[in-house]
C-alpha cells in the first residue's frame, strides 16, 4: 500500500464518518414524523398518495400485521416483476426488441430485485428492455431498500417503546423512507451523474463507424444458432470483417443512483460500474462509492436518536466503521501486491491491475470491493475474480459475516442489533445480570429469533455451496479447483446474505443455479424479516429498564469490541473450514 | 461477603461413589435428550462405535485403534458432563435425605370445631387438607403448615433451621405460623392447615434440594437456545465439509474426502460442549449454594432475579442496627434528679425482657449502683407493653410508673393533668436528631424525663453499602423511626435513602415507584401486612420466623431469619449467572485453537501448503485429532470445581466485571488449548497411540 493508496482510503473514510452523521439526523426525524424540512414541499403528495391508495397511514400495526404487510407488498413485487420480464417483447420501451425473459432467469431477477440482492443471473444491456429496467427493476430497488428501512425503524420502535404493541405503519414507514430518503438523495446522485458523462435517455442503442475496421474468424451457425462442426469436429468458421459498433445506452443514471444508494447494486450493463458509461470518472467513482455506504452508515445514528441515547447509534456505527476500515485495509493490501506468477513471467507491475479499471486502479477498485460487500450492494467496479485470493476472500468474509457491516439500508442495522443482542447475552451473564439491551430484557423468545436470524444466512451459504460442488452443473466454474470452488462459495455467500455481488468466472443463468440462489435470497430475507419483527413485537411489550452502574453499558469502547468480536467469531468459526479449502489454499499455493 | 462454611467438602467421597454410578445411568437416551447440546455428543458417540465395529471388521474408513479411541473419548465426554450433573444432584440430595426423615407419617387429630374441646378423629398427616383443623399437644409433631387458630407453645424448629433454641408461636400476630415436621416441645396449638400434601414447606424444600421437580429458568433456557442453535451452525459446518472436500479431492486428485470420524470428532470439539455439559451442574450448584446459606427460594427464577436487584429495601433493625438499641443515657427534666429518673425507669422496666427493658436496668445499675429490686416483695403488678397503649410500667402501691414512645406517654401527662415542661420536647428532639430513640419515663402521669436508647449500627455495614453502590445497587433503609432518626443513622451507616415512619402501604407504594422507574426491588419482611409489599418486589425474602401469609407473598424464605441474608442472596444470583456467562466464553474461545489442530489435519492430504496452519506442530493428523477431542473432555472435568463452587466473585462495576471475566475467561479460554492440546498431543505420541 503506497501513500496514495493510504490517501484515498482514510479520505473516503473521513467522508464517511462526516456525511453520515447530518444524514442520520435527519432520517431520524423522518420516521419520529419531525419537521424535516422536504416535508413543506412533499408532506401533499405523502398525503395524496395515502388517499389514492386508501390507507389510514395513522393507524398502527401490531407485528403481525406488520410483517403481513411487508410480506404481502413483496410478494406482489415479485409476481410484477416476473410477469414485466416475461412480457417485455409484447411491451412498449424495448427499442432493442428483446424477447421475453427465459422463465428460470426471470423467476431469479424477480427474487433477487425484491429482496435487495440484485444478483444478475443475465447481463443487463442484452436481455432486459428499457420498460422492465424502469418499471421492474428500478421500482423494486426503491422499494427492497425501503423495505428494510421501514422493518429496522419497526425494530427501533420495539427497542425504543415500552410496554406497547404496535410498532408503526409499515405503508407509512415504506412511503415516507422513499418520499423523504431514498427519492431526494437519488435525484442528486443522478444529476450529478448525468453532470459527469453518464447517459439518461429513453433512446436505443447508438451505432459508431470503428476507426478501424477489425478482421476476425466467425463460426459458422446452423438455422437453431448452434455451431456447425467440420469433420473433425471442430467448429467451421469464416472470415468476417467488423466496421461498426453498437453502444448500448439507457435511462442508466437514475437507475445507478438508487442501485448504489438503496444497497441494491443491480447495474443498468452487465459490467456493472467498471462500465464508462455507469461510472465515467474518478468523480463519479467516489460519488458512487460514498453512496453505497451513506444511508447503512448514517441509519447508526438515527437510531441512536430514535432510542433516546446517541451514544448507542455511536457504538454500533463505531463497530461497522472499525470492521469496515480494517477488513477494506487487508484487502487494498491484498491488491497492492502484484501476482508472483507474472512477476516470474517478467510482466512487472505495481499492483495487481487484472480485471480492474485504470481509471480506478488497484486501491480504488479494492476499496469498492471492501465497501460493496460490507453493504449488501454488490455493485462492482472491477473483477473480483480477479483479485489476489486473500484480495477475493476479504470481500467475501464481509459479505459472510451476516452483512452487517453497515450491510443492506437497514437490513444491515436490523442485523446488527440482533447480533447486539447476542453479544449483550453474553456479557451481560458475564457481570451477573440477566442480560438486557437499551433497558429491555433478554429473554428465550428474544434468543429464539435471534438465534434464527444469525443462523439462516450461513445455513444458506454452506448448504448452497456444498450442493453446488457436488451436485451442481460441472461446467459451472471457470477455473476448477480452489478457485472454482471459491467462485461457489462467493455466490452462495452473495445470494444467502442478500449481497447480491458475483466473483465472476461462474455461469449462473443455469436451472440450478438461479433456483437454488432464488430460493436462498428469498428464504435470506424474509425468514430473517419475519423474525426481526417478531423480536421488535416482544421487546416493546416489555418495561424500559433504568440503566446504573450495576448494567452493562452498550456505548462504550469494551461493548464495541466485543460487538466486534461477536461477529467475528460466529463468522469466522462458521466459515473457516471452507474458506481453508478456497482462497486460502489457493493464496498458500500461489505465494509459497 | 462472610463465608459461611458449607458442611460438606466439595469432593465429597460418598457424593463421588454415587455420582460415579449415576453418570451411567444417565446414558438413557430420555435424560440425554434434555440437554440438546449434549444429546449431540451422545449421538456422535453411538456414530463412532458403530463406525469402530466396522473398522474392526475390516471395511472402516479409518484404522480400527483410532476409529476406537475417538469412540471412546467421545463417550467420556458425554460421561462427564453426566457426572458433573450427578455431583451437583448429589450434594443436594444428601440434605435432601436428612430432611426426608421428618417426613414420617404421623397421625394428626383432625377437630370439628375451631376450639381445643371440639371432638376429633385421628387421621393420616397427608390425608389432611387446606382449611382443616387440627390439635397438636407437647410432644407431638405438626402436622402440616399452618396458621394457629388458638393458643400459644414452644416449637422446636431445629429439624428446619437448624436452630438448636425453641421459638414461640402463639394465635395471632406475626408469629402464628408453624411448618409441618417441627415438634411442639410444650402447650398445645389448634391449627389450621395452609397447605394440601404434597405441597407443604417441607415438601417444597425436599423436592428443592433434589433438584427432581428442577424446572429450567427463563435465563437458562435462553442460553440453552444460543447454544443450541450455535451446535446447530457447527452441525452444519461439518455435514458440508463432506461434499466441499470430496470436491477438493476430485480438483486436486490427491488425499481423501474428510472421514466421518474426523468430522464427528470436529463437530464434538466446536459444539460447545464444555458449557453444555456444566449447564445443569451450575444451577443446581446455585440452588445449592443457596440453601447452604440458609435460604429457600421457590424457583430458580427468583435466584437469577436476585442478582438484578437495584434497590434494597431493608429493615433498619436487624439488618443494619444490631436488633436491640441501648440505654445510653438518662436526661431528666427541671427538677427531677438524674439518679431519681434512672431509678424509675429501672423499676418500670424491671418485668420488661426486651433487650431494650433489659439495658435500662443495666444502664441504671453501672451508673448508680441501683440494685434491682424484688418485685414481689414490692407488691407490684406488671403492665405489659400493648400495641394500642405503646407504654409498659409496674402499678406499686401508690406509684404508678410508665415509660413509652413520646407522644403516649405525653397523653397520659394530658389526661392527668400534668404539665408537660418545655425542655423536654427538646430533649426529645435531640435524641432523635442524632439517630437516638426517646423513650420517657413518667411517674404518676408526671414526665421526669427521657432515657436515650441508641441504635449500633453494625460494626463492616457501611463498607457493605458502598461494596454495593459500586455495583450499582441502591440501598434504602426502612424505619418506623420519625424521620429525624431514621436520618441520622441513614447517615451513619451509609444508606443510600431512607423510609422513615414506614407503613406497609408506604413500604407497597415505594416499591411501586421504583418499579414504574424500570428498577428491580429486593425487600425482607416478616409481618403479615409485609406480605403485600413482599409479593409486589421482585426478590422477596420472608424470615422463616415470620407469618404463613408473609413466607407465601415471599418468593424466597430465610430460615434463619436474618435480614442481612439479602445481601448474600444478591451476591449468589449473580455468581450463578456469572459462571455461566464465564464458561460459555471460555468454551466459545476454545474453538480457535481446536480449528488450529483440526484443520491442517483433515485438509494436509487434499492441499498439502495447508500444513502451514499446523501452528502447534502436532505429531500426525491423527494424534492431532484425538488430542483435541481428548483436551475436549478433560476441559468438562477441571471445569466441575468451578462450576460448582461458582466463579469468583468480586462486587464490581458491570463495567469493571466485563473486562476482568472477559480477561480471564475468553483470553484465557483461547490460549490454554494452544497448551492443552500440544501438551496431549506429546503424550500420546509418546505413548504410540496415534
Amino acid at each position: 500500500m503506497n501513500a496514495n493508496d493510504l490517501t484515498q482510503y482514510l479520505f473516503y473514510l473521513a467522508l464517511l464518518v462526516a456525511a453520515s452523521w447530518p444524514l442520520g439526523l435527519y432520517i431520524a426525524r423522518v420516521y419520529q414524523d419531525r419537521p424535516c424540512g422536504l416535508d413543506r414541499i412533499l408532506g401533499p403528495v405523502e398525503r395524496l398518495l395515502y388517499r389514492l391508495c386508501g390507507i389510514d397511514a395513522s393507524k398502527e400495526m401490531d407485528w403481525k400485521a406488520y410483517a403481513l404487510a411487508v410480506v404481502a407488498c413483496n410478494a406482489l413485487g415479485i409476481l410484477a416483476v416476473y410477469a414485466v420480464q416475461r412480457l417485455q417483447g409484447a411491451l412498449p420501451l424495448n427499442p432493442a426488441g428483446l424477447p421475453g425473459v427465459d422463465p428460470y432467469v426471470a423467476f431469479n431477477t424477480a427474487v433477487s430485485f425484491a429482496t435487495n440482492t440484485n444478483w444478475q443471473a443475465y447481463g443487463g444491456e442484452t436481455t432486459m428492455s428499457h420498460l422492465t429496467q424502469m418499471l421492474a427493476l428500478t421500482v423494486q430497488n426503491f422499494v427492497s431498500a425501503a423495505t428494510g428501512m421501514a422493518v429496522m425503524a419497526a425494530l427501533i420502535r420495539g427497542l425504543a417503546r415500552r410496554e406497547t404493541s404496535l410498532l408503526g405503519n409499515f405503508w407509512r414507514d415504506l412511503t415516507r423512507s422513499t418520499l423523504y430518503v431514498l427519492l431526494p438523495l437519488s435525484v442528486i446522485l443522478a444529476v450529478a451523474l448525468v453532470w459527469q458523462g453518464v447517459p439518461q435517455t429513453l433512446a436505443g442503442s447508438a451505432t459508431a463507424r470503428l476507426v478501424e475496421p477489425t478482421a476476425y474468424e466467425k463460426p459458422v451457425l446452423d438455422g437453431s444458432g448452434n455451431p456447425v462442426l467440420d469433420a473433425a469436429g471442430k467448429p467451421l468458421t469464416e472470415p468476417a470483417t467488423q466496421a461498426e459498433q453498437v453502444i448500448a445506452m439507457g435511462p442508466v443514471a437514475s437507475q445507478v443512483a438508487i442501485k448504489q444508494l438503496g444497497t441494491n447494486g443491480g447495474g443498468f450493463f452487465n459490467v456493472n460500474s467498471a462500465h464508462p458509461f455507469e461510472n465515467p470518472t474518478p468523480l463519479t467513482n467516489l460519488l458512487e462509492l460514498l453512496a453505497i455506504l451513506l444511508i447503512p452508515a448514517a441509519l447508526c445514528h438515527a437510531f441512536g436518536v430514535m432510542v433516546g441515547d446517541r451514544r448507542q447509534g455511536w457504538a454500533v456505527f463505531m463497530a461497522m466503521t472499525i470492521l469496515f476500515a480494517g477488513f477494506a485495509f487487508l484487502t487494498i493490501q491484498a491488491e497492492a501486491t502484484p501476482n508472483p506468477l507474472l512477476e516470474k513471467a517478467g510482466v512487472a507491475s505495481a499492483a495487481n491491475m487484472e480485471g480492474k479499471e485504470v481509471r480506478f486502479g488497484a486501491a480504488g477498485s479494492a476499496l469498492w470491493a471492501a465497501a460493496t460487500t460490507a453493504a449488501s450492494n454488490g455493485s462492482v467496479n472491477a473483477m473480483h475474480d480477479s483479485f489476489t485470493p486473500l484480495g477475493g476472500m476479504w470481500p467475501m468474509l464481509l459479505m459472510q459475516l451476516g452483512e452487517v457491516v453497515y450491510g443492506g439500508v437497514g437490513s444491515g442495522l436490523y442485523g446488527m442489533l440482533v447480533f447486539a443482542v447476542v453479544a449483550v447475552f453474553v456479557a451481560g451473564l458475564m457481570v451477573g445480570r440477566t442480560p438486557e439491551y437499551l433497558g429491555k430484557k433478554i429473554e428465550p423468545f428474544e434468543t429464539k429469533m435471534a438465534a434464527l436470524v444469525i443462523l439462516i444466512p450461513p445455513f444458506l451459504s454452506l448448504m448452497g455451496t456444498a450442493l453446488a460442488a457436488v451436485a451442481g452443473p460441472p461446467d459451472a466454474v471457470s477455473n476448477p479447483g480452489p478457485h472454482g470452488f471459491s467462485q461457489m462459495l462467493y455466490a452462495f455467500s452473495s445470494m444467502g446474505n442478500n449481497n447480491g455481488s458475483a466473483f465472476a468466472g461462474l455461469t449462473a443463468s443455469s436451472p440450478f443455479w438461479t433456483i437454488a440462489g432464488g430460493v436462498a435470497m428469498f428464504v435470506s430475507r424474509y425468514w430473517l424479516i419475519v423474525p426481526v419483527l417478531a423480536m421488535a413485537g416482544s421487546l416493546a411489550g416489555k418495561k424500559r429498564l433504568q440503566a446504573g452502574p450495576g448494567t452493562l453499558p452498550t456505548h462504550g469502547p469494551i461493548f464495541v469490541a466485543l460487538l466486534m468480536a461477536v461477529v467475528l467469531v460466529v463468522g469466522a468459526l462458521t466459515f473457516v473450514p471452507a474458506l481453508a479449502l478456497g482462497p486460502v489454499a489457493e493464496h498458500l499455493a500461489l505465494f509459497k | 461477603m462472610p463465608k459461611k462454611d458449607t458442611s460438606r467438602p466439595l469432593f465429597d467421597p460418598a457424593i463421588v461413589r454415587q455420582a460415579g454410578m449415576e453418570c451411567f445411568r444417565k446414558l438413557t437416551p430420555a435424560s440425554q435428550a434434555r440437554n440438546p447440546v449434549m444429546f449431540t455428543v451422545y449421538v456422535g458417540s453411538i456414530l463412532t462405535t458403530c463406525l469402530a465395529v466396522q473398522a474392526y471388521l475390516g471395511h472402516g474408513e479409518a484404522p480400527f485403534g483410532f476409529v476406537a479411541s475417538i469412540s471412546a473419548w467421545l463417550w467420556a465426554t458425554v460421561l462427564f458432563a453426566n457426572f458433573a450433573e450427578a455431583m451437583a444432584e448429589g450434594r443436594g440430595k444428601a440434605q435432601a435425605a436428612a430432611l426426608r426423615g421428618l417426613r414420617q407419617d404421623v397421625s394428626a387429630r383432625k377437630l370439628l370445631h375451631p376450639r381445643r374441646d371440639s371432638p376429633f378423629q385421628n387421621v393420616m398427616a397427608k390425608t389432611l387438607h387446606r382449611g382443616d383443623l387440627v390439635l397438636v399437644e407437647a410432644g407431638d409433631i405438626i402436622p402440616s403448615d399452618g396458621e394457629i387458630v388458638e393458643g400459644i407453645a414452644s416449637v422446636d424448629e431445629a429439624a428446619i433451621t437448624g436452630e438448636s433454641a425453641p421459638v414461640i408461636r402463639e394465635a395471632g400476630g406475626d408469629r402464628s405460623a408453624v411448618t409441618g415436621g417441627t415438634r411442639l416441645l410444650s402447650d398445645w396449638l389448634v391449627v389450621k392447615v395452609a397447605a394440601e400434601s404434597g405441597e407443604t414447606f417441607l415438601d417444597r424444600m425436599i423436592s428443592l434440594v433434589e433438584g427432581a421437580k428442577r424446572r429450567k429458568t427463563p435465563n437458562e433456557i435462553a442460553l440453552n437456545i444460543l447454544l443450541a442453535s450455535l451446535t446447530l451452525v457447527f452441525l452444519v459446518v461439518c455435514a458440508t465439509l463432506r461434499p466441499m472436500s470430496a470436491y477438493a479431492v476430485a480438483m486436486s486428485g490427491q488425499g481423501a474426502a474428510v472421514t466421518i470420524t474426523a468430522l464427528t470428532a470436529l463437530f464434538v470439539c466446536l459444539a460447545p460442549t464444555t458449557i453444555g455439559g456444566l449447564l445443569s451442574a451450575i444451577g443446581i450448584a446455585g440452588m445449592d449454594r443457596l440453601i447452604q446459606s440458609g435460604v429457600i427460594a421457590t424457583s430458580g427464577r427468583a435466584v437469577e432475579a436476585a442478582g438484578d436487584v437495584d434497590v434494597l429495601l431493608l429493615d433498619k433493625t436487624g439488618t443494619i442496627t444490631l436488633g436491640n438499641r441501648q440505654a445510653s443515657a438518662f436526661l431528666p427534666v427541671k427538677g427531677v434528679d438524674e439518679r431519681e429518673l434512672a431509678e424509675t425507669a429501672q423499676m418500670a422496666s424491671l418485668a420488661d425482657e426486651t433487650p431494650e427493658g433489659r439495658s435500662i436496668v443495666v444502664l441504671a445499675k453501672e451508673r448508680f449502683g441501683i440494685r434491682g429490686h424484688e418485685l414481689h416483695d414490692l407488691g407490684a403488678t406488671f403492665v405489659p407493653f400493648t400495641a394500642q397503649t405503646r407504654l409498659s410500667g409496674v402499678n406499686l402501691p401508690g406509684r404508678i410508673l410508665r415509660k413509652g414512645a413520646p407522644d403516649a406517654i405525653k397523653a397520659l401527662a394530658e389526661q392527668s393533668g400534668e404539665r408537660i415542661p418545655q425542655e423536654l420536647d427538646q430533649a426529645i428532639h435531640e435524641v432523635a436528631k442524632s439517630g437516638g430513640t426517646p423513650l420517657l419515663v413518667a411517674e404518676n402521669g408526671r414526665p421526669l424525663g427521657v432515657v436515650w436508647l441508641k441504635d449500633i449500627v453494625k460494626g463492616g455495614i457501611r463498607e457493605r453499602f458502598a461494596e454495593l453502590r459500586s455495583m450499582g445497587i441502591k440501598t434504602i433503609m426502612v424505619t418506623g423511626d420519625n424521620p429525624l432518626t431514621a436520618a441520622a443513622i441513614a447517615a451513619e451507616a451509609g444508606v443510600d435513602d431512607f423510609l422513615a415512619e414506614a407503613t406497609p402501604e408506604a413500604k407497597l407504594a415505594r416499591i411501586r415507584q421504583y418499579q414504574a422507574e424500570g428498577k428491580m426491588v429486593a425487600m425482607t419482611g416478616d409481618g403479615t401486612n409485609d406480605a403485600p409489599a413482599l409479593a409486589q418486589a421482585d426478590v422477596g425474602v420472608a424470615m422463616n420466623s415470620g407469618t404463613q401469609a408473609a413466607k407465601e407473598a415471599g418468593n424466597m424464605v430465610d430460615l434463619d431469619s436474618n435480614p442481612t441474608k439479602l445481601l448474600e442472596v444478591v451476591a449468589i444470583g449473580k455468581q450463578l449467572l456469572m459462571t455461566r456467562g464465564s464458561l460459555t466464553t471460555f468454551s466459545i474461545s476454545n474453538d480457535i485453537a481446536k480449528y488450529f489442530a483440526i484443520i491442517p489435519a483433515v485438509f494436509a492430504g487434499i492441499y498439502p501448503q495447508l500444513g502451514v496452519l499446523d501452528v502447534m506442530g502436532l505429531a500426525t493428523p491423527k494424534s492431532a485429532i484425538l488430542s483435541a477431542v481428548v483436551f475436549n473432555a478433560l476441559v468438562i472435568v477441571f471445569l466441575i470445581p468451578l462450576a460448582l463452587k461458582g466463579v469468583k466473585y468480586v462486587p464490581l462495576p458491570a463495567a469493571v466485571a466485563l473486562r476482568r471475566n472477559l480477561f480471564i475467561y475468553g483470553l484465557g479460554g483461547l490460549l490454554v488449548p494452544f497448551a492443552g492440546i500440544k501438551l496431549i498431543d506429546i503424550i500420546i505420541a509418546a505413548l504410540g497411540w496415534a
